[in-house]
């Protein structure tokens, strides 16, 4: 055949395997500083609570009517103590377990199940999609704090309701960009010719739907991330979360609030973290969606 | 490549390869029409041909003509609203030819090649990913993925494990051909397939189309609104006016010539080097008519120069399909009503 040696005329170099492409997303992130530099804070975090209970200097329950509010710098108490002279640097690192445990895991369980119902109406289309998608705008009608509020208040104060709780806040949104990436893949030709193979839907969704939209889907996600952390900590302030004396950020923001005349640096610690940690996840999901989005 | 003996021909060279027969689709809008029936777009309105074995049959006409739609019906990518489509005499959908074996037998080349293809699969995954969805093990499947990718011009060892955003319009185009190819079908429908790419590669890939016609035995349904490529591939051409075949006739006959107005109109906006058959004004003014609510009697009486009365009430059929070369137009049947009618029909006959 003419064209078959025409083709093989055309003088070129034996190419490797080339990148694939999640390894030229990562290439791309890396070449991205502000990104990188808040995947360092994020890793140092989790780092950080992870080891916990062995890098604390003291033991972040032990009170002391003595030693209460003092300042940052005294001796003993690196970052102060609270209004309970507990140490505060040792809080603050224990309190990192509980606040991204509840910033994380809610996202989590709502990426699995938002996308879940997000991708079956995107696919289905037509009546499945009208009820799972109206459905879900129920949930919008409510502003998300209030909603975190209503349901953790109806379901009672504890860290499991308020898990349960954020994750139903967190379905709707994650559902919603589901749908909205799934219906714009379902509708290119890849699937169509997938469909005109004889493959069954499953098969489709598996092989050529998923591959497109979870990218997008846990970009919204991580972004989620530092919401969930502040609502969780919203909700520890108001008393629906993590009950004292377990040190949580939003908890502690809350107990110290009294203090904040006397010592305002101490009082605002806590916020200081939940600040730091929901605008590394921030930065991390930009440069996450800026190294995604490429002409592919 | 074996070719499967499930793609077998069944009925013979003579039968035809597909029958289509009454195929209609209406898409419904929202909202009713004034005398409150419900308005629907209507995309393909009652379509019979037939294509044999071995052909090429090229389908033109305007945008929204309903070819590609007339494509993705015969696909069922969509659903028809009625109508029957025969493969090798056995109806699509019955107990006989279910869908996914049909699906097996015919395959379709979209015209945007970068949407065609996964852009997270590489090239050999997606040309595999057929066979496997019928049941070829993986790895019989990918090698059959680069045989083919041979076929079609693109050397395996630089071409199977790329991705589709490396490849220029054309190799993507191939790789497309490729997956078509890769469950052995016996029917290729090619939807504007070469129409997005350069003249050059365009050319490339049409002779690359010939090649493999004979090499695997094809049958192609060849969909474009350029003329002169339609002229170069195909044997029999059939001419789509508002979801209805104005003209349907062999390659020479329809193009040497035309009986239908609107076929006549299209030839003579067909771009030409000669400067003696240049056309000094548009063949045909204006856009089609609205499809939601189409002309009565014949369709395309508002554009057409030859029109009377008559035309606005009759419908004309489609001369008997059977015939080599058959037109829908009150023009050439006899006793229509229309006064060139008789003349035109006797001198056809004569």
């Amino acid at each position: 055949m003419q064209v078959v040696v025409d083709a093989s005329k055309i003088p070129a170099p034996v190419f490797e395997r080339s990148p694939g492409y999640w390894s030229s997303v990562l290439k791309r992130f890396s070449r991205d500083k502000v990104a990188m530099t808040a995947a360092v804070v994020v890793l140092l975090l989790l780092l950080m609570a992870m080891f916990a209970p062995w890098l604390t200097p003291a033991d972040p329950y032990k009170s002391s009517m003595l030693s209460r509010l003092k300042p940052i710098g005294t001796d003993g108490f690196p970052l102060g103590t609270d209004e309970l002279g507990r140490d505060m640097m040792s809080r603050l690192m224990i309190g990192a377990r509980l606040s991204l445990f509840m910033g994380i895991v809610p996202v989590l369980m709502a990426f699995v199940i938002g996308s879940s119902l997000g991708i079956l109406a995107g696919y289905a289309g037509g009546v499945v999609n009208t009820v799972i998608m109206r459905t879900i705008d129920v949930f919008y009608a409510f502003p998300s704090v209030l909603l975190a509020i209503a349901l953790s208040g109806a379901l009672g104060a504890g860290i499991f309701n308020a898990l349960l709780s954020l994750t139903i806040v967190f379905i709707p949104p994650l559902a919603r960009v589901a749908e909205a990436v799934t219906t714009q893949v379902r509708n290119r030709d890849f699937v169509e010719a997938a469909r005109a193979s004889g493959a069954d839907a499953f098969t489709i969704v598996r092989v050529h739907v998923l591959g497109n939209v979870l990218g997008p889907i846990f970009v919204y996600a991580t972004s989620l991330i530092a919401v969930s952390m502040i609502l969780a900590s919203g909700l520890s302030f108001l008393g629906l979360g993590v009950k004292p004396p377990e040190p949580e950020w939003g908890l502690m923001l809350n107990t110290l609030r009294t203090a904040i005349y006397t010592q305002p640096w101490i009082a605002a610690l806590p916020g200081l973290m939940i600040f730091i940690t929901s605008i590394s996840f921030n930065m991390l999901s930009d440069g996450l969606r800026s190294a995604m989005d490429v002409k592919q | 490549m074996s070719g499967g003996p499930i793609n077998a021909d069944v009925g013979g060279p003579a039968q035809p390869l597909l029958t289509v027969r009454g195929l209609v689709k209406h898409f419904p809008l929202k909202g009713k029409r004034i005398d409150g029936s419900p308005a629907v777009v209507r995309a393909v309105d009652g379509v019979d041909f037939t294509v044999h074995k071995g052909e090429t049959l090229g389908v033109v006409g305007e945008s929204g003509c309903g070819k590609s739609t007339t494509a993705r019906l015969l696909m069922r990518l969509i659903e028809p609203g009625a109508g029957e489509v025969i493969f090798d005499g056995r109806t699509v959908g019955s107990r006989d030819l279910p869908l996914k074996e049909f699906r097996r037998q015919v395959q379709m080349v979209f015209q945007d090649s970068y949407s065609s293809l996964n852009p997270r699969l590489t090239i050999e995954d997606s040309v595999a990913f057929g066979p496997q969805v019928h049941g070829v093990p993986r790895r019989e499947s990918v090698e059959r993925a680069r045989d083919l990718l041979v076929r079609v011009g693109l050397e395996p060892r630089r071409f199977a494990e790329r991705y589709p955003h490396e490849l220029s319009g054309g190799q993507r185009q191939r790789v497309n051909i490729a997956r078509a190819l890769a469950l052995q079908p016996r029917l290729v429908i090619l939807d504007e397939a070469v129409s997005a790419l350069d003249k050059s590669v365009e050319a490339q890939v049409l002779n690359l189309l010939l090649d493999l016609k004979d090499a695997f035995g094809l049958t192609y349904i060849f969909i474009s609104h350029d003329l002169h490529v339609v002229r170069y591939v195909s044997d029999r051409v059939m001419v789509m006016y508002l979801g209805q075949i104005a003209e349907l006739g062999p390659g020479s006959a329809l193009f040497d010539a035309p009986r239908h107005p609107y076929t006549q109109a299209l030839l003579a906006s067909m771009p030409t080097m000669d400067p003696d058959r240049r056309t000094e004004e548009a063949p045909l003014a204006g856009d089609p008519p609205n499809p939601i609510n189409p002309p009565s009697g014949c369709r395309f009486h508002t554009r057409c120069a030859a029109a009377e009365p008559v035309c606005a009430q009759r419908v004309p059929t489609l001369s008997d399909s059977a015939l080599a070369h058959s037109v829908s137009c009150l023009m050439h049947e006899p006793g229509s009503g229309h006064t060139r009618a008789v003349a035109m029909s006797a001198a056809v006959s004569a």
